[in-house]
């Protein structure tokens, strides 16, 4: 089955260190996780997942619920670390460093992968404090760096116009569409190298779901991103590459184009055109 | 009858009931000590009774002094009371009259049966003197003198202002005289003591060389001398505050020497207007508020008692808040939830349902003789034998009631701390914080509604308290308030007053039990007041702050 998954998946580089050397001249891969396992307790939620993230691109994981992709997004930033009882194995590297490693201090991890959440989840405080939190935890205390970066930070995700005005309003004043995108900002205040979302668009309204598409869109040329979604127009829309996960394994992994007109395996096929899931 | 039953109405009735009948139990109790405790300022007016005075054979006597009561008693009783009254019916009425002049009669107040009493009559001349000390005079003014020389005399309107103007002088007089007794003499005893302890602190170090010893010595004769000097200026106070007396003829037709220096106030309440007596009502009331006690507590105010309870209970929830959150926070957010830590909680929890006296024998035993000996020991070699935290005191008091509403505290802040979304402290941690950066920015501002919240109960529970305080700190009369102008200003080691021990006290410890229940009654308003505005004050918090971080309610 794994073998399987690994020769039907389209060659974006690699899934060892070897061939990733060799194929790095096509794409870069910021992400290449190997044979990784998830237990929560005795049950096996992620059943041996090899595949690669390329550098710059969205890549989505799509899948029936329950099929482990949010699980795996959250193993990105360490998020399942905080759950009782869960046992990983395998390895995830990133720009070749194992983040499961013991040496790894994860919140200098979870700077570099940024997370966003499916409902948004802003702090109670202004808008401003929401964005610079970030920069507050590593100890940024000047006014003028502060300013800055949530200026930027709220431009880049297209909520600058909206709240220039009320920065020390309570975030909570928001309408839920823009405080996702604050919450967007918020991440990446602290420029991290691969954004994480988990399907950010599922609490929103349509016309809110396509801001958030068109942001991510333009995010994808600084970013890696990752997201998850049970939307396939959705997936179809912003991602380059596609995952299909089922039963906590990955069936198939492939540009977007291809996955979604030419899948390579039954499975997905059945999937994408609404047999099941 | 079925359908009725079926369509739930008698539940709505059952529930209903349910609350009215509480509001009914908390109405009626607070009516009652509102009635009961906000009259006794009233002036009442006074008045003269001929009265056929059974223990005396049925002679005439006039009975002058202010109705407090009615009540009617069986025939029986007033034969068991050694009266031997012939009676139709078997329901006899019979008053409580205050008569005041407790140094004269032996007693302020007397009962008198309404069938022999043959007049009444308001004299409207019967002046009421508020004395230092024995309780109320009632009688007529007969002269008014200084050095023995009479200046003014009889019931006209000039003998009274003359009257009036005197009181007022001498109670000037006695304010300077307070003053420096309490303040100037009070601090100046106080340095000399602080002075004798840093002597008794040299020598025990043996460093009582003679240059240290004799700048001792000089800062205790400066000192002397400044008292000295009060002492002389005082004595001339003395003696001008007791150059004028007043001659009062009272019910029983003794003529009575009054010191002008021994009177509070004088007024003539059968003369009082409306209005005059609505204002001497509020004066009467301040007096209550802002002054110390008198005559074994049942007179003057309750000052001491309201200052004690409410710094006890600051510093109550200075000590139990912080401590309670911090256990909580480690219950909730760092242990395992395991076993153990459900044990821990259960325990917690059930520390709460401790009587409150078991902590007042712990305070005593723990707080007072163990910790306190041994800091006085370590600390205080210098005022042995004299204890300074080996008894029990303030800071004592105030953590044995912290130890005591601490579990509140932590149930509720457990309970804020679970109620926070886990998306909050995912995005939180997702942004590169550590746990501990996401509990102090943002976890802990977010509980801080549910904090306030636990405060509140155990300022409500601590405020009420009375039974450990009587063991760790609580006293009938404290010579002065734990907090004053001589350095370090707060003294957690002095013993306080309370409100709700001075109900106690006053209920139930004092001598003239007819004098101080009117004082119960007000004193247990005050105390209610005192909570209300408390945990009102919390309350007022705590909803700035759900204001604030509103998110739960999202």
């Amino acid at each position: 089955m794994k073998s399987a998954t690994m020769t039907h998946g389209i060659d974006l580089g690699a899934i060892t260190g070897e061939r990733a050397a060799q194929n790095s001249v096509l794409t870069e891969n910021t992400i290449v996780v190997k044979d990784l396992r998830l237990f929560y307790g005795d049950k096996e939620a992620l059943k041996g997942i090899n595949m690669p993230i390329p550098k710059q691109r969205v890549t989505a994981f799509i899948g029936p619920s329950g099929c482990g992709k949010s699980t795996l997004l959250r193993c990105f930033n360490r998020m399942n670390d905080l759950v009782d009882d869960v046992r990983i194995e395998g390895q995830i590297l990133l720009d070749g460093d194992d983040i499961y490693a013991r040496t790894v201090d994860v919140s200098a991890l979870r700077r570099r992968v940024g997370m966003v959440f499916q409902k948004p989840n802003p702090f109670p405080k202004s808008i401003y404090e929401n964005v610079a939190y970030g920069l507050r935890i590593q100890g940024v205390k000047e006014r003028r760096v502060l300013d800055e970066a949530v200026e930027n930070s709220l431009k880049r995700a297209a909520l600058w116009d909206e709240v220039k005005d009320r920065l020390h309003d309570s975030a909570f004043g928001l309408s839920g569409g823009q405080q996702q995108r604050l919450v967007i900002a918020r991440a990446i205040a602290i420029e991290p190298e691969v954004l994480l979302l988990d399907e950010p668009a599922s609490a929103l309204d349509p016309i809110s779901t396509l801001k958030i598409e068109e942001l991510i869109y333009e995010l994808k040329s600084t970013y890696t991103i990752i997201i998850v979604t049970h939307n396939m127009q959705q997936a179809a829309r912003v991602s380059d590459f596609t995952a299909f996960m089922y039963m906590g394994e990955l069936i198939e992994l492939a540009s977007t184009d291809t996955l979604f007109t030419n899948p390579g395996k039954k499975q997905t096929e059945d999937y994408i055109t609404g047999r099941y899931g | 009858m079925k359908n009725w039953i079926k369509s739930g109405k008698p539940w709505i009735w059952l529930t209903a009931g349910a609350v009215s009948i509480c509001l009914l139990a908390v109405i009626g109790l607070l009516g009652l000590i509102i009635a009961r405790g906000m009259v006794h300022f009233w002036p009442s007016d006074i008045h003269a009774y001929q009265y056929q005075d059974p223990y005396k054979g049925g002679e005439i006597v006039q009975v002058v002094g202010e109705l407090r009561e009615k009540e009617e008693v069986s025939l029986e009783r007033i034969h068991d009371s050694g009266v031997a009254l012939e009676s139709s019916s078997d329901r006899i009425s019979r008053y409580l009259i205050k008569v005041g002049n407790r140094d004269i009669g032996g007693s302020d107040f007397r009962w008198i049966i309404e069938p022999l009493i043959s007049g009444t009559t308001t004299p409207k001349d019967i002046i009421v003197f508020e004395r230092l000390e024995w309780g109320n005079l009632h009688g007529d003014l007969l002269q008014l003198k200084i050095d023995g020389a009479v200046v003014a005399e009889g019931e006209g309107a000039t003998a009274w202002n003359a009257l009036q103007e005197q009181i007022e002088t001498t109670l000037t007089l006695f304010k300077t005289i307070r003053q420096i007794e309490k303040s100037d003499i009070g601090s100046i005893n106080y340095s000399m003591e602080q002075l004798r302890l840093t002597k008794r602190k040299l020598e025990l170090n043996g460093k009582d060389s003679p240059e240290n010893l004799s700048e001792i010595t000089l800062e205790t004769e400066v000192l002397q001398q400044e008292y000295e000097g009060l002492q002389s200026k005082l004595q001339g106070l003395y003696h001008e505050i007791n150059r004028a007396t007043v001659t009062v003829k009272v019910s029983t037709g003794q003529v009575v020497d009054l010191p002008l220096a021994k009177i509070v106030r004088a007024y003539q309440p059968n003369k009082l207007s409306l209005f005059a007596k609505t204002l001497f009502y509020f004066e009467k009331v301040w007096e209550f508020l802002s002054e110390d006690p008198r005559e074994a507590n049942t007179e003057g105010g309750i000052f001491p008692a309201i200052f004690g309870t409410v710094i006890m209970v600051i510093i109550m929830s200075m000590l139990a808040t912080p401590f309670g959150v911090i256990a909580a926070i480690y219950l909730r957010e760092y242990a395992k939830q395991g076993f153990i830590t459900r044990t821990i909680r259960i325990a917690v929890n059930n520390l709460a349902g401790v009587p409150a006296i078991v902590y007042g024998v712990f305070g005593l035993g723990f707080f007072v003789y163990f910790l306190g000996g041994s800091i006085d020991s370590l600390f205080f070699p210098e005022s042995s034998p004299a204890p300074v935290f080996g008894t029990p005191g303030l800071l004592w008091a105030s953590l044995t009631l912290a130890l005591l509403t601490m579990p509140v505290v932590i149930v509720a802040t457990e309970e804020g701390l679970s109620r926070i979304p886990r998306s909050i402290r995912e995005g939180s941690l997702a942004l590169g914080a550590t746990k501990a950066e996401t509990l102090w920015r943002t976890i802990i501002p977010m509980a801080s509604p549910a904090i306030m919240t636990g405060m509140i109960l155990a300022i409500a529970r601590a405020a009420g308290e009375v039974a450990p305080l009587m063991l760790v700190g609580v006293v009938k009369l404290a010579p002065s308030l734990p907090l004053d102008g001589n350095f370090p200003f707060v003294h957690l080691d002095r013993k306080f007053m309370h409100l709700g021990f001075h109900i106690y006290d006053v209920g139930f410890q004092s001598p003239n039990i007819e004098a101080a229940r009117p004082l119960v009654y007000a004193t247990a308003l005050l105390l209610v007041i005192v909570i209300v505005v408390l945990t009102l004050a919390a309350i007022t918090i705590r909803n700035r702050l759900r204001e604030k971080y509103k998110a739960l309610e999202q």
